[in-house]
């Protein structure tokens, strides 16, 4: 009888889209999942549904241009990428910003993380099952936006960096809101413990969970909190201070784990840091001036720069090399995503459909900045 | 068969006026079907409206609150876009089964409602071996679920389609031998009887310890078979996209919508009758009034149901394996021994 | 290690190496041929240790394509670029370094599908981002689109 049965069945590989229309994704990733029966055997990737060339429309832009298009990229964390092109451009020039800048520079970027982490939590608890910690996420971020909101003049892609400076001074209110917001935050982030982190079945999903090591990190090229899981030190703020880093005290998360829960608790932890880091700016922003004067037609001087800031997801780098013109040669994104994404197939080798989608989100893609 | 003894005048009045008794019977049963399945449409409206707004509560919003007051009527709205709404479906669908499966599954929800007694007078069909006959009949519905996700030609559906019938068929034994435990404390299939024993103490008091673990291993088996959360990955709408109901359009997919909550009210009431007493009062304060048992019924399940919903809103969902180790590994088990403990409490007579 | 050091430690190994230090980093420029051995050593030399392959940057410098390779240590936190170029613009040919660095492998299936640089030992080369019916390669120079291109 069971000859028989194997002699007249006929198996085959399983193949499955996952995406690009697919609520775990976060956007238009396609995922071809090669399944034997639940457990994922090889999962080969398809990118470019929201590719929109912006490296080589950076190639027909002035550098003062090619900073809004940044937003684009990794929306969730713009004003890093807006940093990353500003600091870039301006260590090419010589430009020395004043202390202001520098200090409201730090302290977007941590506003911005939180809103990222926020807003990360909340859909990784989706991913996982749990509805409720979405609005528990978004219940702070919208604070966060609301701050944005009043002194860039938008709430998502800011677009608040030039080259030499910021787009305009800090709001009135900013100081006091910032203050009310850390005082709310720190009220309200055990709450986030309270209803997910200690759970058990959260727990059960997450630990043991794409697991990668310490090694495997940094070459498959990981950073941000999806290597820190792994114990790489990586963070960018520590390693390669930028802006007003040197000047503040904060302790680089890092858990040895390697697994999506110790992702998920250094993402955790990191809202608290930006926390501290924000408590510790806020009432030392110094006077000056918000902008240096530039000139209007900015040509870097000839050869390749690059500049690494920490984005909410890992290091993001931009690499200009410049011949000299007004207009640059050839700019290169570093997506920290992109880059992330590349260890998917090490991270999610023999585990369950569930856990693809655990891991994806314990990684926190955003699609945009994957494709460009 | 049928308890309608309150009813007596109505059978008198309707018998005058036709003059047969073949033709009052059939008439008579035409209103009661008409009767039960506008409840059904009833309670399903406003389970998924409770739904709603308790999700609301769960998570700092208000819910739907425009349509009639209270957001009363957004379901009834709902209802009649679906209503509306064009039936789509996939080309290679296999046709017949393809529009078979929703009413398999309406219909065993429909069917298994017929046993629940609602209160002394308003029970249709009081079988002898009712809790049975609503096991037997109720697990009918996993087919249509399996056939909604193999007849839907999407692998999406289908994945959804084979975890519940690993699921259900796991959780399917959890329920049955919860029943067997009560059924040895009560001595009776027939769900009048066993309501009618719990006169003077509820079953969860009966059986005490036992009863407990029972209780709270129904509870979970019955979260389990309705497919909600933390066991919802029949549909898992992060992992499946909306499960073995992704190709449903319109009234086909409100009919699967509708008999899953309609099946947790049907979980509950038999958790209700099971434990609590059915349409009891409490310490039969309202035990001469008419109808007050349909009051107190309501009351419990709302109370059971309320507790299924703080479930979904709380708890992240299980990942295959654990919810078969979970069934396998920790609660058949602790049914087994809680089935020896049972018969050992009534045998030694350490029952209240 | 600082930029001098590396210098002077890398010109040991080969001779046809070239050295700029316009910009950000140490950059070094190396022929096709020497990469991959060139790239081997440079992550097994323990005074080198660069094991973080963090940003691949595929280029079209007008005559010829190439790739310019960031390179970290996370032992010295030592930064260094590679970069290889080749005049061949019909058929172009890299070593792959994804057996180095598996950060490579998603990296170069980007720089093949927008500079159409073929690299050898890449086991997986697909048009990851254009899709396969996509002609041409849209980042070099001279690729033109009548219709999705608007120049200034």
């Amino acid at each position: 009888m069971g000859e028989f049965l194997t002699d007249n069945i006929k198996t085959q590989e399983y193949f499955l889209n996952m995406g690009p229309q697919h609520p775990a994704t976060h956007g238009v990733l396609r995922l071809l999942l090669q399944l034997n029966g639940e457990i994922v055997e090889n999962i080969d990737m398809d990118l470019g549904y929201v590719h929109r060339s912006i490296e080589k429309m950076c190639e027909h832009d002035t550098y003062q241009q090619i900073i809004h298009l940044t937003d684009r990229l990794d929306y969730l964390s713009s004003h890093m990428n807006n940093e990353a092109v500003a600091l870039a451009v301006e260590k090419g020039l010589g430009i020395e910003v004043p202390d202001r800048v520098k200090v409201i520079r730090t302290m977007m970027s941590e506003l911005t993380r939180f809103a990222s982490h926020a807003l990360w939590y909340g859909v990784n608890a989706m991913d996982i099952g749990a509805i409720t910690p979405f609005m528990y996420g978004f219940r702070e971020r919208e604070l966060i936006n609301d701050i944005m909101e009043e002194t860039c003049g938008a709430r998502l892609t800011m677009n608040y960096n030039k080259v030499g400076g910021v787009r305009y001074d800090l709001h009135p209110n900013f100081q006091k809101k910032v203050k009310d917001f850390i005082k709310h935050a720190r009220k309200k982030l055990p709450d986030y413990d309270a209803v997910l982190s200690n759970n058990i079945i959260f727990k059960k999903r997450m630990k043991n969970v794409g697991f990668i090591d310490k090694d495997n990190a940094v070459l498959y090229g990981l950073s941000g909190p999806t290597a820190r899981g792994s114990g790489v030190s990586c963070d960018v703020r520590k390693v390669h201070p930028y802006s007003a880093y040197d000047r503040v005290q904060f302790n680089e998360i890092t858990f040895t784990e390697g697994d999506s829960y110790a992702r998920y608790r250094v993402r955790i932890r990191e809202m608290w840091e930006s926390l501290s880091i924000l408590e510790q700016l806020v009432d030392n922003i110094p006077e000056g001036d918000y902008k240096v004067k530039t000139k209007a037609v900015l040509k870097l001087p000839e050869g390749s720069y690059y500049q690494k800031v920490e984005s909410a997801r890992g290091e993001f780098g931009v690499h200009i090399l410049s011949r000299g013109d007004k207009l640059p040669y050839r700019v290169k994104f570093r997506s920290p995503n992109f880059a992330n994404l590349s260890a998917l197939n090490k991270m999610a080798k023999g585990v369950k459909i569930a856990d693809v989608v655990a891991i994806l989100s314990s990684i926190d893609i955003v699609v945009p900045d994957i494709d460009r | 068969m049928i308890i309608l003894s309150n009813f007596s005048n109505i059978h008198q009045w309707l018998l005058g006026l036709i003059q047969n008794a073949v033709a009052t019977r059939v008439v008579e049963l035409t209103i009661i079907a008409l009767a039960y399945l506008a409840a059904f449409a009833l309670i399903g409206l406003l389970l998924v409206l409770a739904e709603r707004r308790i999700a609301a509560f769960f998570q700092l919003r208000l819910g739907p609150n425009r349509v009639g007051p209270w957001g009363l009527f957004q379901t009834v709205a709902d209802a009649l876009k679906l209503v509306s709404k064009e039936l789509t479906g996939t080309v290679k669908a296999d046709k017949f089964l393809y529009g078979l499966a929703p009413y398999f599954v309406i219909i065993t929800a429909l069917v298994s409602m017929s046993i629940i007694p609602f209160s002394k007078e308003v029970q249709v069909f009081d079988i002898n071996i009712g809790i049975f006959f609503f096991i037997s009949v109720s697990s009918l519905g996993v087919i249509g679920i399996f056939l909604a996700g193999w007849s839907s030609n999407n692998k999406y559906s289908l994945i959804g389609g084979m975890r519940t019938g690993i699921q259900m068929v796991s959780y399917e034994l959890s329920v049955g031998m919860v029943v067997v435990t009560m059924v040895i404390l009560s001595g009776t299939l027939q769900l009048s009887q066993i309501v009618a024993l719990q006169q003077h103490t509820w079953f969860i008091f009966q059986g005490h310890v036992s009863a407990i673990i029972a209780f709270m291993v129904m509870m979970i088996a019955s979260t389990a078979e309705t497919n909600r959360t933390p066991f919802d990955l029949v549909e898992a709408e992060s992992e499946l996209g909306a499960g073995f109901h992704t190709e449903y359009s319109g009234m086909n997919f409100a009919y699967f919508f509708l008999s899953e909550f309609m099946n947790m009210f049907l979980s509950a009431s038999i958790i209700v009758v099971l434990f609590f007493g059915g349409w009891l009062s409490p310490f039969g304060i309202t035990a001469g009034i008419p109808f007050m048992g349909l009051f107190w019924f309501i009351l419990k399940v709302s109370v059971v149901i309320f507790i299924f919903m703080w479930f979904r809103w709380t708890f992240p969902r299980l990942r295959i394996d654990q919810i078969l180790t979970l069934e396998w590994k920790y609660l058949l088990p602790i049914n087994m021994v809680n089935i020896v403990l049972m018969a050992a409490l009534v045998w030694l007579g350490l029952t209240f | 290690m600082t930029n001098e050091e590396l210098k002077n430690k890398l010109s040991g190994w080969y001779n046809d190496l070239r050295f700029t230090e316009t910009g950000t980093y140490l950059n070094v420029e190396v022929s096709p041929k020497n990469l991959k051995s060139l790239a081997e050593k440079l992550k097994s030399d323990p005074d080198c240790a660069f094991n973080y392959l963090f940003c691949y940057t595929g280029v079209d410098f007008g005559e010829e394509l190439g790739v310019m390779v960031h390179l970290e240590s996370t032992a010295f936190r030592h930064i260094l670029v590679l970069t290889t170029k080749t005049s061949d613009r019909e058929n172009p040919e890299l070593d792959s370094l994804h057996e180095i660095w598996p950060a490579a492998f998603l990296q170069e299936m980007e720089v093949f599908d927008f500079f159409g640089i073929k690299f050898k030992g890449h086991p997986h080369l697909k048009r990851l981002f254009m899709g396969e019916e996509w002609k041409g390669y849209p980042l070099r120079k001279d690729y033109v689109d009548n219709v999705n291109m608007i120049i200034r």
